[in-house]
């Protein structure tokens, strides 16, 4: 029976996986586009879902970790395009030396493994600090929250070394590949579903080890842990830094899709709308993040296409509605429901509740 | 000197000036069953925490098994050292099941990159045994949020049990529990003593008369009597300050 529902599960995987391989055959070029970053953004839900879905730690900076991963390979692409001179933005504020930390970017190995680390070395540092000093909770939101909107100020104000509030947006290529030309489009959307596969199998990996078990055990009783003899503050901070390591890759993915990386897309708002993706789709089911944030950017896209200011608003009601209705999400009460309604068409299901024992009448 | 499995020295505890605990002196021998007792406010809990490293004294020494120096580790060193305590509130992982509940406790001193492993056979035969000590064997895949209150119990000593600490720190394991539950953790109790030393919080003075042989008072923070049963039952001042109070319930 268990075996069965295993080979269900990984067959459903396959289908998936060859449904979003197969779909740019079916769809324009600004479709796959569209798709492709939704699904980068399904990979920053992941780390998020890892994060908060079975660790119990709601960071609401995780905006920060993709903006970080985006603008390292933004970096990237700004010096390809540029082709061996100065980035154009830097001589309309008089820089006339490419600055040092702009030179290792030549270099897409570099770009791309400084996505991933430098989002992993933050959260590190970040979360032993605050791990250590057992601030959890709500707090920990803040301070992560607080943490973006600080990366995204400073971002602001270097505007001779990083354009400012107009971000990178000198982007041609990537790797030689015209941006915007069918065979790139159609290129980053395969990368990014492969990556995203990846990505699910890994932290499918992870949850269902040990590991995975002891993170569920800390979000429900993290004292309790520290006193079995585990240091949660090591298991939270690997988490933590695993978590925006993911979300840096994604940045990876998305930025060459987009062809912009400012700091706008750092500010709280972007790191508060994945929380709801992970929230609507149903936190503690990774494939609730994927469906989330696929569904909600759809809306968005669809929405905000025809009026544009109407889609904050909904974007909050849905939020507050999925909350308040459906506290686990789309994934957790299809679950849930599946449950409910098995012994309907399944005459032999017998519910897992033993029957009351009956009561002895006392002697007196 | 040497002999003690935890050895607490002159400890004081003060919390916005007033003290817990006041230069207390408490100690327990290897391989030893002592019970703890003492009126509300007298400061049980808050030794227990001294000795797991969640309050730190103001004042004192606090030595485990001769060599541990307790009041400068931290809590998961402690545990890890072989101190196992066991809270007021059953605290299992409801979300968890039975078994995997003791998983999690059998891997504390896993490092972090080997937990993606499973466990081996020996450890498995560990969890089988603590199942079977602790009457869970027939609940492994069973989330543990859903067990009686009694289960919960034997299920938190059980994931003591498969840790194999030294010193075993009980506080209030039979509060809530039926008659029936209430003897067979005694029974639990004498079960699991060999090879380690237990310390039991508890009110219950009926558990108390029933499985105790030596008995510690606490009152207002300082250790008050000490002794069998029988011989802190009659002490006037234990009669005075704590029975004295309840003497009808105790005689």
């Amino acid at each position: 029976m268990l075996k069965r529902f295993v080979n269900l599960r990984s067959l459903s995987f396959v289908i998936a996986a060859l449904l979003l391989i197969a779909l740019p055959a079916a769809l324009s070029d600004f479709q796959i586009s569209l798709l492709g970053r939704f699904l980068s953004y399904a990979i920053v839900a992941l780390g998020l879902d890892l994060l908060w879905g079975y660790t119990g730690m709601l960071s609401l900076g995780q905006g920060l970790f993709f903006g970080l991963g985006a603008y390292c390979f933004g970096m990237f692409l700004n010096l390809e395009a540029a082709a061996g001179k100065m980035p154009e933005f830097m001589g309309l504020y008089g820089v006339t030396e490419l600055p040092f930390f702009w030179r290792p970017f030549y270099s897409p190995v570099f770009a791309i493994a400084a996505a991933i680390i430098v989002p992993m070395i933050l959260a590190t540092v970040i979360g032993f600090m605050l791990f250590r000093s057992r601030i959890q909770g709500v707090y920990f939101s803040i301070i992560t929250q607080a943490l973006t909107a600080i990366v995204a100020l400073l971002l602001v104000a270097q505007q001779k070394l990083i354009n400012g509030t107009n971000g990178i947006t000198e982007m041609t290529s990537v790797f030689g590949n015209k941006l915007g030309e069918h065979n790139t489009t159609v290129g980053l959307y395969l990368a990014t579903v492969i990556v995203l596969g990846f990505v699910y199998l890994g932290c499918r990996l992870l949850v269902k080890s040990r590991f995975g078990r002891l993170l569920v055990a800390i979000r429900d009783d993290e004292n309790r842990v520290r006193f079995m003899g585990y240091n949660t503050v090591v298991v939270k901070t690997f988490v933590f830094a695993i978590s925006a390591g993911i979300a840096g890759l994604a940045g990876v993915l998305l930025v060459p899709q987009v062809g912009i990386i400012s700091p706008k897309q750092i500010d709280i708002v972007a790191s508060i709308e994945i929380v709801i993706w992970v929230a609507v789709g149903g936190r503690g089911t990774l494939i609730g993040a994927i469906i989330g944030a696929v569904l909600v950017n759809t809306g968005k896209s669809v929405i905000s296409s025809s009026n544009s200011d109407i889609w904050q608003l909904i974007m909050g009601l849905l939020f507050v509605g999925v909350v308040l209705l459906f506290p686990k999400g789309l994934v957790g009460s299809v679950k849930d429901g599946y449950e409910r309604l098995k012994p309907l068409w399944n005459k032999s299901y017998v519910p897992h509740t033993t029957p009351e024992p009956a009561i002895e009448p006392e002697a007196s | 000197m040497a002999g003690y499995i935890m050895d607490v020295k002159n400890v004081t505890v003060s919390f916005d000036g007033f003290k817990v605990l006041n230069d207390l002196n408490f100690s327990i021998n290897h391989g030893e069953l002592r019970f703890l007792i003492g009126p509300n406010g007298a400061g049980k809990s808050t030794l227990l925490d001294i000795m797991t490293g969640k309050t730190r004294p103001n004042k004192g020494k606090v030595t485990f098994d001769d060599r541990v120096n307790v009041t400068r580790v931290t809590e998961h060193q402690l545990v890890r050292e072989g101190i196992g305590r066991k809270f007021q509130t059953p605290t299992v992982f409801a979300s968890l099941s039975v078994y995997d509940n003791f998983e999690a406790a059998i891997g504390f001193k896993t490092s972090i990159h080997k937990l993606g492993t499973p466990l081996s056979g020996e450890q498995r035969d560990k969890i089988d045994e603590a199942m079977e000590i602790t009457g869970l064997t027939d609940r492994r895949d069973v989330l543990a949020g859903t067990l009686s209150h009694g289960q919960k119990q034997w299920l938190e000593i059980g994931m003591l049990l498969v840790q194999e600490p030294k010193l075993i720190l009980l506080d209030e394991p039979v509060a809530g529990m039926t008659r029936r539950e209430r003897d067979r953790t005694g029974e639990l109790l004498h079960r699991i003593m060999p090879g380690r030393s237990i310390l039991v919080v508890e009110h219950d003075m009926v558990f108390v008369r029933q499985f105790a042989s030596c008995v510690t008072v606490l009152h207002m923070g300082s250790v008050l009597c000490e002794g069998p049963v029988e011989q802190v039952q009659n002490d006037p001042q234990v009669i005075e300050v704590y029975i004295g109070r309840s003497k009808a319930k105790v005689a």
